[in-house]
Formats: C-alpha cells, sequence, structure tokens
C-alpha cells in the first residue's frame, strides 16, 4: 500500500453500533495535500468515520493508518486536526480563552491564536464569550482551535453549515490555499454543490464508499455534470440498493 | 503527564468559573451559610458545639462534589473531551487539573467556613485551628475527586445528580453525626470504618475537642486522602479516548 504518500488508508474499516453495522468494510486511501470532500446523506457514516481517522471512535475490525501512523496514536495527537459537528468549545470562556487554552495544551507557538482568529475572520469577537456568539461564529472558533499549531491533516465534520455564503466561500478558499502548502484535508458536507471546490469526492451511503474519484472522473464516469445527479446515478446502480429495490429503508440516525 | 498542560488545564477551569459569579457565590458562600443556620437552630442547646465541626466536613464535602461532577459531565457531553483526548492531553492531566483548581477554590470555601464557624456562630475549637482548616480542605478536595468519578458513570445531568444520595448520603448518615460511630450496630460501624467522610469527622472532632495529637489527625488525613488518589486514579481509568 502507498502508505507513505497517502494522508489516510482504510483497511476494510468495519465499525459497529449496537447490533448495526455503521461502516461497513471501507477500503480507501486518501492521498496528502488534497481538499477531499466527503459526501453523503445525514446518517450515512460520515461523522463515524471522520472518528475513526481521528482516533476517537472504537472500530470492530480493520485498520485506519493516517500520516503513515496507526489512527489515534500519540504521535499523531499533534499532527492531525479535528472539528466535530458540534462545536466543542467552552462556553464560558472568551473566543480567545479558548484558542489560548488548546494552545498550550498542544505546544503550539503563542502567535498561532492571532493568526487563527484572522484565519476566521473572528476578530472583532476575540474578546466575547462564546456563549454570547451565534452557531456559525461558535463553529468557526471551534474551526480556528483545529488550525493552531499548523496540522498536516484537518478533519472538518460539516464546517460550514449556516454559515453565510461569502464567508463560506473565503473558508474553502482558506482550504484550497491550506492544501496549496500541503495540508491534507477531509471535509464532510452534505450540500452537494460543495463537491465542486474539492480535489477529490468520496460519496458515502449507508455505511459504504459508493466512489471515490476526482470530480471529473465521477462526472465523466455517471455521465453528469453536477455532483447531486452522480450520486442519483450511483445509487441507482449500486447492486445493494437495486436489489432491494428500496435504499431508503435504511436512514437511520447520526450520532448526536 | 505534563505539568504545563496540567495547569493550563486548571488554569482554563479557573477562567470559566470567574465567568460565572453564580457558580462562584454557589462554593464560596452557600457551605457558610449553611453553617450559620446550623448554629441559628440550636442556639440555645449544647448540640451546635457536637455537631458544628462535622458540619465543616459535610457541607464543603457535598458542594464540591456537586460542582465538580457536573462541570466534567458537561465536558464530556459538549465534545470538548472528546476534542482534548485527540490533542496530546494526558488523562491525569485532565483531572489533575480539575482537582488542583477546585482545590485552589476548596482552600478558599473551607478557610470562610471555618472562620464563619469559629467567629460568628462561636464554635470553639480547643485544638489548633490550623490542623481544622487543613482537614476541611482535604476533606472538599475528596468532594472534588469523588465528583469527577461519578461524572465517568452518568451520561444526564439527571444521573449525576442521582449519584448524589448513592454516594454521599450514606456516608452522612453512618458519619457519626446522628449517633456516635461507636455506639452504631456492629456491621455498620464497620462499613463506617470504610467511608472516608467518616475518617474525616473524626479527625474535625478530634481536632475541635483536642483529644487526639497531630500525628493521629495527620493519619486520619492520610486515609482521606488514600481515598482521593484513588478516585483520581480510577476517574483517569473511565476516561476514553476511544468512544463507541
Amino acid at each position: 500500500m502507498q502508505t507513505s504518500d497517502a494522508a489516510i488508508v482504510t483497511d476494510r474499516l468495519r465499525v459497529r453500533r449496537g447490533r448495526r453495522d455503521v461502516i461497513r468494510g471501507v477500503s480507501l486511501s486518501i492521498p496528502r495535500g488534497q481538499v477531499v470532500g466527503l459526501l453523503g446523506p445525514s446518517g450515512c457514516g460520515k461523522t463515524t468515520l471522520m472518528r475513526s481517522v481521528v482516533g476517537t471512535q472504537r472500530i470492530a475490525s480493520g485498520t485506519v493508518t493516517v500520516l503513515g501512523r496507526p489512527a489515534g496514536s500519540t504521535a499523531l495527537r499533534r499532527r492531525v486536526g479535528y472539528v466535530s459537528q458540534a462545536p466543542s468549545v467552552y462556553d464560558d470562556l472568551t473566543v480567545r480563552g479558548n484558542l489560548a487554552y488548546f494552545r498550550r495544551v498542544l505546544a503550539a507557538p503563542a502567535a498561532d491564536v492571532d493568526r487563527v482568529i484572522e484565519a476566521t475572520d473572528l476578530g472583532e469577537h476575540a474578546r466575547d464569550l462564546v456563549a454570547h456568539l451565534s452557531g456559525g461564529q461558535r463553529s468557526r472558533v471551534s474551526l480556528a482551535a483545529a488550525l493552531l499549531g499548523s496540522p498536516e491533516l484537518l478533519v472538518l465534520d460539516e464546517p460550514t453549515v449556516g454559515l453565510d455564503p461569502l464567508l463560506r466561500v473565503e473558508l474553502w478558499d482558506m482550504f484550497s490555499s491550506l492544501a496549496a502548502a500541503g495540508t491534507s484535508l477531509l471535509v464532510s458536507s452534505h450540500v452537494m454543490d460543495e463537491a465542486s471546490r474539492c480535489e477529490r469526492l468520496l460519496l458515502m451511503r449507508d455505511g459504504d464508499v459508493l466512489a471515490d474519484a476526482t470530480p471529473a472522473d465521477l462526472y465523466a464516469q455517471t455521465g453528469t455534470d453536477n455532483a447531486e445527479d452522480a450520486f442519483l446515478a450511483l445509487i441507482r446502480h449500486s447492486p445493494r440498493h437495486s436489489a432491494s429495490g428500496n435504499g431508503a429503508t435504511s436512514e437511520n440516525g447520526e450520532r448526536r | 503527564m505534563n505539568p504545563r498542560r496540567t495547569l493550563a488545564t486548571a488554569g482554563r477551569v479557573l477562567a470559566q468559573v470567574r465567568h460565572d459569579p453564580r457558580t462562584v457565590g454557589l462554593l464560596v458562600i452557600v457551605p457558610s451559610l449553611l453553617i450559620g443556620l446550623v448554629a441559628w437552630i440550636f442556639d440555645d442547646t449544647e448540640v451546635f458545639s457536637q455537631i458544628g465541626p462535622a458540619m465543616l466536613a459535610l457541607f464543603p464535602f457535598i458542594v464540591m462534589f456537586l460542582v465538580a461532577s457536573i462541570t466534567t459531565l458537561r465536558e464530556r457531553r459538549t465534545g470538548t473531551l472528546e476534542r482534548l483526548l485527540s490533542m496530546p492531553l494526558g488523562k491525569g492531566d485532565f483531572i489533575l487539573g480539575y482537582t488542583l483548581a477546585f482545590g485552589l477554590l476548596a482552600i478558599v470555601q473551607s478557610a470562610l467556613a471555618v472562620g464563619f464557624a469559629t467567629w460568628v456562630c462561636g464554635l470553639t475549637i480547643d485544638g489548633s485551628l490550623w490542623l481544622l482548616l487543613a482537614v476541611a480542605l482535604v476533606d472538599a478536595v475528596l468532594g472534588t475527586t469523588l465528583g469527577l468519578l461519578a461524572s465517568a458513570f452518568a451520561n444526564t445531568e439527571f444521573q449525576v445528580v442521582q449519584f448524589m444520595p448513592a454516594l454521599v448520603f450514606p456516608q452522612i448518615l453512618l458519619g457519626g453525626i446522628f449517633l456516635p460511630r461507636d455506639q452504631l450496630p456492629q456491621v455498620l460501624r464497620v462499613i463506617s470504618d470504610w467511608l472516608p467522610l467518616s475518617h474525616a469527622i473524626d479527625a474535625l472532632n478530634a481536632v475541635a475537642r483536642d483529644t487526639h495529637d497531630a500525628p493521629w489527625v495527620g493519619g486520619q488525613l492520610l486515609i482521606i486522602a488514600g481515598f482521593a488518589v484513588g478516585s483520581i486514579v480510577v476517574g483517569s481509568v473511565t476516561l476514553r479516548r476511544r468512544t463507541p
């Protein structure tokens, strides 16, 4: 396997929750230095796959290798930044207070706090308590915390939900420039139009990865011109879903 | 574990508390108020001089238990614990950071409670006031660590509040406040020997009446500290980096 130039390699990864397989034997290899989009409906296993990569998910079988090491190993904790879907920051601290604490935990340079505040456009709120911020601002604080210490891999679970369209564009620009500078990004979204901003797409449904390709290849392969239609075409041609004749039966709830 | 990260965590917890004046009020003032209330109830009797020292063990213990268990539970539920455990923070850094922060608050709280009980409520302390303060402090730290431990076994705020009657009330009932421990039925007396709060109350009574020397009180303190260390260890084992 090409572990050295892959950011993430999973080999027959299976995750069970209760009696249900939420990840059904996924094998993939995600290259370094790209923005990889993880797309799929709510409940398809995106969050579980991302938590497996970060090393906070208990897995049933298979392996996950991140930056050449087993996912979750101590050496990776400084090299991987993770933003969970719900903003995981302290409501009763200021924006700067939150970032200053996470910076000290990561032993990142002191100047990083100002850098990530600027990158996420939080300058005018730096002294505000997080409890007083809007939902979108809070998720930006959470994103800012993940940027501390300039990790080599960023795992971002729906980082642009509820954001102003202009800010969304700016964040995607930032993801692209981070990737251009060598950072690997795995970004989940259920907004299909964000697919065009990714260099590579993973389409997930019901614990399986239906497609792993560049947007151009995906569109060519399915004879479509956007991710939404490509996704539909793939579901219709997927043996498991077309055989059952009712692919919508397993729309189970997502974590959180 | 790493002292810098432990201290960063303690500093962060204290900064959170500072932004929450109501919690500070609860932590620092409530035990003194309750001790004052008990003194007032038994104004014309000798009862307060008998149970007053035990009150110094009780209220800091309960308040610290509640505050510590709920704040750490909140940390589990908002995802900040998951974030921290995906970072280079040790589990010990997390728990010791909390213990340190609440330990500092416990010093303020115990000092105030001891001062209020002796100078305002007229509790007579025959032994050393410093020793009394030391016992009250270790006792408040014990409440903190038991609270941290309880939060590991609770999934909701409702459950964690239910741990109060389950873990704390039996210790109060058997601690010698209602009936001196040597008059308890044999089985209950043996059980009470194994409860940390009993040793805290024994130690406070010993200091208040100057019935035992400092090394004996120190021995009791060691027993309480042993329980605190035990719950820190078990608590950090129950923190899991990988969750289902």
